[in-house]
């Protein structure tokens, strides 16, 4: 009945992504995001896998368009700069500023930290009594998790409250040989 | 009018991108969820009105709008200063009904359809099918029923999204308590 589109997606030039639009529209259907799924599981680790797999679906269509836009093609191989990247381009990106810190766990080489004293994503949840534990952030996790993963860093994140937000980045042993093997080179 | 609204609260702003991409990542949840396409409209339909109805409340409190006297006169604030405030776009108002109970919104640049392509097999999807149930929603907490289509979708490869709003009836038993 239709035809298809004369000018295929590709063809566009990469938006700048300079725009910017009201934040009560992203709340608003942040909030309906939550509730339905909210209404599909039972428990808060559920709920929460649930937001962190649509923020996957964001990460890593973020990837390719940050590295395109600001990195002149050219993927991260390096542990550190990656974590950096995350911390700061990917988070001015979304969130109109850097993360408020990255740290590495003192006694556990594989584990980093991102802390954000006031996600975005949480100004306007309510957590109710009941769920405690339930941070919505886990949809940023989500999308820290898909960028790590998208550039071979393979990592599980994981959002707590501890100092605001605690983003903990848990990398496979491998990830962390490799680094180690390509120092000093 | 529109411009000095809501000085004091100046609505805070978030990235058009992560918002697209956020939008993206529900509408594929839902074909991951859902079995047909028609279901999924549905679906967003719903998401959407559950927003609008809250939504005016922001609306309202942002914008020095008052109560609009006719169907023309609603049709200019939700292109003008509705559409402009939640989604930096202006639709163009369009195609009236002689009877002047019916006007498309003529959408160019949809926010929520930046780096979107329909994949084969989704021609009954319409992709932002939230904005008729926002419509919806919104347009019953002032008393009005409206019925929301969408006639083009430039997705599908048509030349532009027209959306489709046609007056049903004034809600009047719905007026909340104190009011009048």
């Amino acid at each position: 009945m239709t035809s298809r589109p004369k000018q295929s997606i590709l063809d566009k030039p990469l938006s700048k992504g300079k725009g910017d639009l009201n934040l009560s529209s992203f709340a608003f259907l942040f909030s309906e995001m939550v509730q339905y799924c909210q209404n599909r599981v039972h428990t808060v680790p559920e709920l929460q896998q649930k937001l962190s797999d649509l923020g996957q679906h964001v990460g890593f269509r973020i990837l390719d368009t940050l590295f395109l836009r600001e990195k002149n093609y050219k993927r991260e191989i390096k542990l550190l700069n990656m974590l950096l990247f995350v911390k700061t381009t990917v988070w001015k990106t979304l969130f109109g500023k850097e993360a408020d810190k990255l740290e590495h766990a003192n006694d556990d080489d594989k584990t980093y930290y991102i802390v954000e004293k006031d996600p975005l994503v949480n100004k306007f949840i309510s957590v109710p009594k009941d769920k405690g534990s339930l941070n919505c952030a886990a949809f940023t996790a989500g999308i820290v998790e898909a960028v790590l993963n998208g550039c071979g860093f393979p990592a599980k994140v994981t959002a707590h409250w501890h100092r605001g937000t605690t983003y903990m980045i848990k990398f496979d042993e491998a990830v962390i040989l490799r680094d180690k093997s390509m120092e000093g080179r | 009018m529109s411009r000095q609204a809501g000085r004091g609260t100046e609505a805070k702003k978030v990235s058009a991108e992560l918002f697209t991409l956020t939008y993206g990542a529900l509408v594929a949840q839902l074909i991951k969820d859902y079995e047909s396409d028609e279901e999924v409209n549905k679906q967003l339909d719903k998401m959407g009105y559950n927003i609008g109805v809250r939504l005016i409340e922001d609306f309202l409190a942002r914008s020095s709008v008052g109560r609009c006297h006719d169907f023309r006169e609603t049709a200019d604030v939700i292109a003008k200063v509705g559409f402009k405030m939640f989604l930096g776009i202006t639709p163009t108002v369009a195609n009236w009904s002689p009877a002047g109970d019916e006007f498309s919104l003529i959408v160019d640049n949809n926010p929520l359809t930046e780096f979107v392509e329909l994949p084969d097999g989704h021609q009954n999807l319409n992709y932002s099918n939230l904005l008729s149930g926002v419509l919806r929603g919104s347009l019953e907490m002032v008393q009005m029923e409206v019925d929301v289509t969408f006639l083009q979708d430039a997705l599908k490869g048509d030349n532009t999204t027209e959306i489709r709003l046609k007056f049903i009836r004034r809600l009047e038993d719905a007026l909340p308590a104190g009011e009048e």
